[in-house]
């Protein structure tokens, strides 16, 4: 089966246009919500710009502050892996599985673990992990992937949440209450949570000083995981490093104000060392990143600390969805991060968008995401991933627009067609007119009323 | 003063009262306006294509015309960043960085050029104000809603000139219409929708029209009015600004 474009699985989802607009709406919302927040802090822009040279220089000295991380995290006593991809990043957690021959996993959300689809991969080996996180909770167990990398299942209703519970959790029938469905969630986790042996979570922020880490949720479930597990495994991006403990003082009030609109997120969890008895794991994954790091173009995407507000604001994410972006992190900032992981299956991604910009002036560390869609395009274009019609009209424009002559002629003779024979014009096949009239042809173009009259 | 005036190809196919109204527009406020007759269109349909190796000629043929002018005018945001953005062939870099840089969009070059304080133009109607995304957050013609910095806006500071004017905004402020150039056709779907729900936003403020300073957004809006059946019209900037000068 191959994939739907984001232009074909977005058409779909528009089909239902109440639902579109709800699903609009509602991260609307969270925009609003953004605003209203960052606009109580006159520094805003201030921060926004020390974070984005905090990041800038991390990345530029990535190799000396990953080393320095890697030590220090030793000293405290962490275990550090390298994992080079995504597959070598699940073969290092299922050797700690193995080795430490435990079978009961709880996950808080990490969208590494989504990207390395390490769930399937310790599945295929009899091993299941239960994903705690209540967005990802209800994804999981409805087989579908997040469609939000903060929201996982902002594309469902209550109803659906509940109808799912009913499924599988055994809840009453069309009890759409929230806080009973939650409830209902919070008490069959709390039972894995107890009887977990090992608990995985992502990393927000790594301090390559300290060697510590921290994760951000608003759940409180990355804490209970490992509070209640003997070990530990955390997994982070090359890029989740930032110099300074101080630095978080920077982060830490960008993260959540961009990502919901609360001044901090409800648990800043910080890790520094295993407590007594137990294992605590670092996998430090590279799995492109270093390729994006070598794009010169594109090597500040990996700035982004994952808030997702250019997903909130994106008016294509928002009527969209993100299972239209048939990758692990959807909205503006996926379509400039996942052509480096596959150029050709991601082809589509770049072109996803308006250029409307809105995305890069939310971003909390200002990455040029929109003007990093059109150099993708580029991109994308140079390399041959590109339909033949496609190609074949833009090489037809450029002609006619390129002969000042031809131009002035295929314009005279196209507005002819358009007014004497307008049924050649306006049919379904002109995917303009499908929904929206042609403009009106007139007789003179401006050019001929400026000869005339100037 | 010698301005060339700039008119995007599909303005002067297809709406030749908007380059009409800006080259009046100008010439009534004492620029000495030129228009290059071999001009064709800035190659930005290419180039945000991913084509833009497709748009050296345009660049070419737009810098044989343009090169003579202290300053360029076009009514379109659009088409005037990606000549300041994108610019690149057809004459030394020193000529090119000259005409990124004298290149400006109608209403900025009103405010800030012609520093334009009043206008003796009339047009008693309710107005909706669609804020276009390239002259918005590419140009900066206005503060942006994302951002945490001081309100202003070039083109309402103009409409406020004209006379028996209401301009009336819709709920959000400065979202994208959805046209996005071959996104309109290529992701058809996202496109109308977009277009789509801004219109209703300009419905629920009763307006009459709508206006911004980019025809390419228009047209896209006038396709959805038309295809309503609305009687709502849209409206170029240049046109209001031009009325009973």
């Amino acid at each position: 089966m191959s994939i739907k474009t984001h232009a074909e699985a977005a058409q779909e989802f528009i089909r239902d246009e109440p639902r579109t607009d709800w699903h609009d709406e509602t991260l609307w919302f969270v925009r609003q919500k953004r605003d209203k927040s960052v606009h109580t802090l006159p520094e805003w822009e201030l921060l926004r710009d020390w974070a984005s040279r905090i990041k800038n220089h991390t990345l530029s000295n990535l190799d000396h502050y990953l080393k320095s991380f890697e030590n220090n995290a030793i000293a405290n006593g962490i275990k550090i892996h390298w994992a080079s991809d995504a597959e070598e990043h699940n073969r290092i957690i299922y050797k700690i599985i193995a080795d430490n021959k435990v079978c009961k996993i709880v996950k808080s959300k990490s969208m590494l673990t989504e990207e390395c689809h390490l769930n399937e991969y310790l599945k295929d080996r009899g091993i299941n992990t239960l994903d705690t996180d209540l967005g990802e909770y209800i994804v999981q167990l409805r087989k579908e992937a997040p469609s939000h990398i903060v929201l996982p299942a902002i594309h469902l209703k209550r109803q659906d949440v509940s109808e799912t519970f009913h499924e599988h959790l055994n809840t009453e029938k069309g009890n759409y209450d929230p806080q009973y469905l939650a409830a209902s969630a919070r008490h069959h986790l709390r039972e894995r949570f107890i009887e977990a042996d090992l608990a995985i979570t992502g990393v927000n922020f790594a301090v390559a000083e300290s060697g510590s880490f921290v994760v951000c949720t608003n759940e409180g479930n990355a804490d209970m995981g490992v509070h209640s597990a003997n070990i530990h495994v955390a997994c982070m991006g090359i890029e989740k490093l930032i110099p300074k403990t101080e630095h978080l003082g920077v982060f830490l009030r960008l993260l959540a104000r961009s990502a919901t609109g609360q001044p901090i997120t409800t648990y800043s969890s910080h890790f520094y060392k295993p407590r007594p008895g137990q294992q605590m794991h670092i996998v430090i994954v590279d799995n492109g990143r270093s390729r994006q790091l070598g794009r010169a173009d594109f090597r500040n995407s990996l700035k982004c600390i994952r808030c997702a507000a250019c997903f909130n604001t994106c008016p294509v994410y928002r009527r969209s969805g993100g299972h239209s972006y048939h990758s692990t992190v959807a909205g503006p900032i996926g379509s400039i991060l996942n052509p480096n992981l596959d150029m050709k299956a991601n082809s589509d991604l770049p072109f996803a968008s308006t250029l409307c910009g809105s995305c890069s002036n939310v971003c909390p560390v200002k990455i040029d995401i929109h003007d990093q869609l059109w150099k993708w395009r580029q991109v994308v274009v140079a390399n041959g991933y590109v339909g033949k019609a496609k190609k074949a009209g833009m090489h037809g424009a450029a002609w006619i627009l390129s002969n000042p002559r031809i131009y002035r002629i295929s314009g005279k003779i196209g507005r002819w067609v358009m007014r004497t024979f307008p049924f050649i014009i306006n049919h379904p096949l002109n995917v303009w007119y499908k929904q929206r009239e042609m403009p009106k042809a007139p007789e003179l173009s401006f050019r001929d009323w400026f000869k005339v009259n100037q | 003063m010698k301005v060339g005036l700039f008119v995007p190809c599909y303005i002067d196919q297809f709406y030749p009262g908007v380059a009409i109204a800006t080259y009046e527009l100008l010439k009534k406020l004492g620029c000495d306006v030129g228009f290059p007759m071999d001009q064709t269109c800035c190659g930005q349909p290419m180039a945000n294509s991913g084509f833009s190796g497709l748009s050296k000629a345009c660049d070419k043929n737009f810098v044989n015309n343009f090169s003579g002018f202290d300053y360029i005018v076009a009514p379109s945001g659009s088409c005037v960043l990606h000549v300041r953005e994108h610019l690149n062939e057809g004459a030394s870099p020193a000529e090119i960085d000259r005409i990124r840089n004298s290149v400006y969009e109608l209403t900025e070059f009103l405010i800030d050029i012609l520093k334009v304080t009043r206008l003796k133009a009339s047009f008693p109607h309710r107005v909706g104000m669609h804020i276009s995304c390239h002259g918005q957050r590419g140009l900066h013609l206005s503060s942006m809603s994302e951002l945490v910095d001081p309100g202003f806006s070039k083109p309402e500071q103009l409409l406020n000139m004209v006379d028996g004017l209401e301009l009336l905004k819709p709920a959000r402020v400065d979202e994208c219409c959805g046209f996005g150039g071959t996104f309109c056709v290529f992701e058809e779907a996202v496109s109308v929708k977009m277009g789509k729900d801004r219109i209703q936003e300009h419905l629920r403020n009763d307006v009459e029209f709508i206006t911004g300073g980019d025809t390419s957004c228009l047209m896209h809006l006038e396709g959805i009015l038309k295809r309503q059946g609305s009687g709502v019209k849209a409206i170029h900037l240049a046109e209001i600004l031009n009325s009973n000068l």
